[in-house]
């Protein structure tokens, strides 16, 4: 049985539907980061099985494009956390809920 | 013909007053500053005089120069240049304004000798040097219009000069906001020009700027108005004229708008000879002989000129009999002479009102000039119940000032006496619209003629005969002139330096020659049968002339032939000038009527200078009236039924109520209902990341719900 185009497009909705509702109910913000990079991947998913299904090389690139900003990101993001922690020893997000110090 | 030395006469001042303001505050060297300020006014004087004498020139032939800079304004129709013309009558202005101005500036380095500002005075000195250049050789009413508010914004800075007297800075306000009365007139002037003729320009030239008719020209050659009282609103040529006398009465102090200049006499003296004497006060005058032609087709226009130029002359006569500073008599009677030329150019006799600018930028500056040379050797006493029996202290001064006294009392030989005969005479021999009418202003014209030289005389024997008073008025004003003391260490008197004087003698020996540039025929037949009357051979062509006789009016066929000596820049027309100019007819009974009355009015300035002498010889602190001494109480009138009504006004209408209630109710409103908005608005700021999350998703579902509902039935 081959896979189908539906059935990569299935998968990835419902990983990015997973990663959505993740970052609405988590707390925890590094459970939340992983659920951001989790939409960005079922993003990723869909980019490829179309490219594959068009035989059309720009939806990858563009995976190529989302991976490097996932990284940034992740730097960027990371730093962030553990500045937060540093101040306020707790990872919860609701903790974080003024800006000022 | 295309000249750009014009250019240098403008530029020059400017380039001296910016190196002045840049430079010379730094340096702070006195001679550096007045070398700087002279030379730059000098280079203004020699390229005038070349320009306008060269073989060729601007006096000489009849096409004028231009020197087009850069086209200014082109938007539809309207067009002006930054260009500049010179003919025979803004020569002439430009020839003794530089002179003057040369000379009032060396003048001024002795007098403001001293002063922290020195820099800064040669710069505003020099800047309205610029200006009043500007005006003068402007060949647009737009680009004269931009001298005309340059010399007013620099009499204003010059006024308040002394920025540490506060009726300096009120006296400049005064003369400013005064002035803008006079300036709107003369912008709606300029407008219903433009409408009427679509053009703002006074001369017809095709040059580097394009072809430009002439906006005087076209006015020409329409017929002339009647001579009726509703005109003035009509729109027509009239409404011109009366807006431009407008202008004129605001810069020239005539009544009702003369009240700044007695005022702008808190100005350093210099500022009052060169500005509010010789130059910047007679742009008036200039602005209506520029204008002849629109004049000459309004008779209703002229009448009123005619009449506010009588009034004008006796009205500040009679005040100046009455003053005790030095300097306000001078400024009474400077408008009282103005308002003499506003009377020649009311009869029509532009060209004496041009002679009489000249004579008596000779001798007011040299009278002006005079009583600063006193003010500075009297340690800046202004007052003449303080001086007396100056002669002997300051005999160079005593007999420059001489010179100026008999040449504006109008004794035979000086100045004065020529140009204000003159007047007199065209006056009387005038044909005005209501008969008889010319008699009665020339009998207002003789009276103040006697005024005249009664209060010249007054101020003179107060000055420079008598009593030295200035030792016991010292004693009894000691503590507010203390400082003057210990300025100067002594309070005696003393003659001013030669920087000083030099331009007082030769301001004297042009006050007491400068006449013979208009020696009218039927004096100079006695002596010979030449016409040697040169300024009225200069001038005549470009000078509209009064249509002859009583089709005045009505006649419309009258009107071509008062077409004006305009210049074009055609040679046809050139050969129409010296048609006109060809000699008039000089009638013997004329000649007869114009030499007794001449006579006559020797005898009324003997007389004048007699009563004069008879009454204050004695008695030379004699109380005058005290409604004269009070100037008829029309600055109060002024207060009372302008100022005070406007400042109320202002106060409990437009402060109280359209500031207060209108202007910041609307803006606090404003900044209200931003502040209650984000009273509202800041719950959704929660500050949780969640929260957040969650109205972005929620925005992202809406957003692509509406795309598929409506993307799917296509």
């Amino acid at each position: 049985m081959v896979p189908q185009l539906s059935w990569y497009l299935a998968l990835s909705a419902v990983l990015f539907t997973i990663g959505v509702v993740g970052v609405i109910i988590k707390r925890n913000i590094i459970a939340m980061f992983m659920c951001i990079e989790l939409m960005l991947n079922a993003v990723n998913l869909t980019f490829v099985a179309f490219s594959s299904f068009f035989q059309d090389v720009t939806g990858q690139l563009f995976v190529f494009i989302v991976m490097t900003v996932a990284a940034a990101e992740a730097a960027v993001g990371l730093g962030i956390i553990i500045a937060i922690f540093r101040n306020r020893e707790s990872l919860d997000v609701d903790d974080a809920s003024i800006l000022k110090f | 013909m295309e000249n750009n030395l014009l250019s240098i006469i403008i530029f020059a001042p400017l380039a001296g007053a910016g190196i002045n303001w840049l430079i010379g505050r730094r340096v702070r060297d006195e001679r550096f500053i007045g070398i700087v300020a002279c030379g730059a006014v000098a280079i203004s004087t020699i390229v005038s005089f070349y320009l306008a004498f060269k073989p060729g020139g601007a006096l000489q032939g009849n096409v004028p120069v231009f020197d087009h800079i850069w086209t200014w304004l082109q938007v539809g129709r309207f067009r002006a240049d930054f260009a500049l013309g010179m003919d025979r009558l803004s020569g002439t202005y430009a020839l003794f304004i530089t002179f003057v101005g040369l000379l009032i500036h060396m003048f001024a380095v002795g007098y403001m000798h001293g002063e922290a500002g020195f820099y800064r005075f040669f710069a505003f000195l020099n800047l309205f040097m610029f200006a009043m250049l500007t005006l003068v050789l402007a060949d647009n009413m737009v680009l004269m219009f931009v001298g005309w508010e340059g010399v007013g914004l620099c009499s204003y800075l010059l006024i308040g000069y002394y920025l540490d007297r506060k009726e300096a800075g009120d006296a400049a306000k005064k003369a400013f906001i005064t002035n803008r009365v006079g300036d709107w007139g003369f912008v709606l002037g300029i407008l219903l020009t433009f409408m009427l003729t679509g053009s703002v320009s006074f001369f017809s030239h095709a040059g580097s700027g394009g072809v430009v008719e002439s906006a005087l020209q076209i006015i020409a050659s329409r017929p002339v108005e009647a001579f009726t009282w509703p005109v003035i609103f009509a729109g027509g040529v009239t409404s011109i004229a009366v807006l431009l006398f407008i202008g004129a009465a605001g810069k020239s102090a005539q009544i009702p708008l003369y009240v700044w200049l007695p005022d702008a006499m808190a100005g350093p003296t210099p500022v009052s000879a060169l500005i509010h004497a010789a130059t910047m006060v007679t742009a008036g005058v200039y602005m209506i002989v520029r204008c002849s032609a629109i004049f000459t087709h309004a008779p209703t226009a002229m009448f009123i000129v005619a009449i506010i130029g009588a009034a004008t002359a006796l009205f500040a006569a009679t005040i100046g009999l009455a003053q005790n500073d030095i300097k306000k008599v001078l400024a009474y009677s400077t408008i009282s002479q103005l308002g003499y030329m506003f009377l020649a150019c009311g009869v029509g006799a532009f060209i004496a009102a041009i002679f009489h600018v000249i004579t008596h930028a000779f001798f007011k500056a040299l009278l002006f000039l005079g009583s600063g040379s006193v003010i500075h050797g009297m340690h800046h006493e202004q007052d003449m119940r303080r001086m007396g029996g100056l002669r002997k202290y300051m005999p160079i001064t005593f007999a420059t000032m001489v010179t100026g006294w008999l040449a504006i009392s109008g004794v035979p030989i000086f100045a004065g006496f020529f140009s204000k005969d003159e007047i007199l005479w065209k006056t009387w021999s005038a044909v005005l619209p209501i008969p008889g009418f010319s008699k009665i202003l020339w009998g207002i014209g003789a009276l103040t003629a006697l005024l005249t030289a009664v209060y010249m005389t007054r101020m003179m024997v107060m000055t420079f005969w008598g009593d030295e008073r200035f030792r016991d008025a010292h004693l009894d004003s000691s503590e507010d002139n203390s400082h003057a003391h210990d300025q100067h260490g002594t309070p005696e008197p003393h003659e001013s330096p030669w920087i000083m004087t030099v331009p007082l003698i030769v301001l004297a020996v042009l006050s007491t020659v400068g006449g013979f540039i208009g020696v009218p025929y039927a004096l100079s037949s006695f002596f010979t049968e030449r016409n040697v009357n040169v300024i009225e051979h200069t001038l005549e062509p470009v000078v509209a002339h009064v249509p002859a006789g009583p089709a005045q009016s009505h006649n419309e066929g009258a009107a071509l032939s008062a077409a004006p000596g305009e210049h074009s820049a055609t040679e046809t027309a050139a050969a129409e000038h010296t048609a006109s100019e060809s000699a008039p007819v000089h009638n013997a009974e004329e000649i007869a009527s114009e030499r007794m009355l001449a006579g006559l009015s020797v005898l009324i300035g003997l007389a004048g200078i007699g009563i004069g002498w008879w009454i204050f010889r004695k008695r030379p602190l004699l109380q005058m009236p005290t409604i004269l001494e009070n100037k008829y109480y029309v600055d109060e009138i002024y207060d009372a039924t302008i100022i005070r009504p406007i400042e109320a006004g202002s106060r409990e209408g437009l402060w109280k109520i359209f500031d207060i209630g209108v202007i910041d109710g609307t803006l606090h409103a404003i900044g209200e209902a931003v502040v209650e908005a984000g009273r509202l608005g800041r719950h959704l700021q929660a500050g949780f990341v969640r929260g957040y999350a969650a109205i972005i998703l929620t925005g992202a579902l809406i957003l692509i719900g509406l795309f598929a509902f409506y993307s799917i039935p296509r």
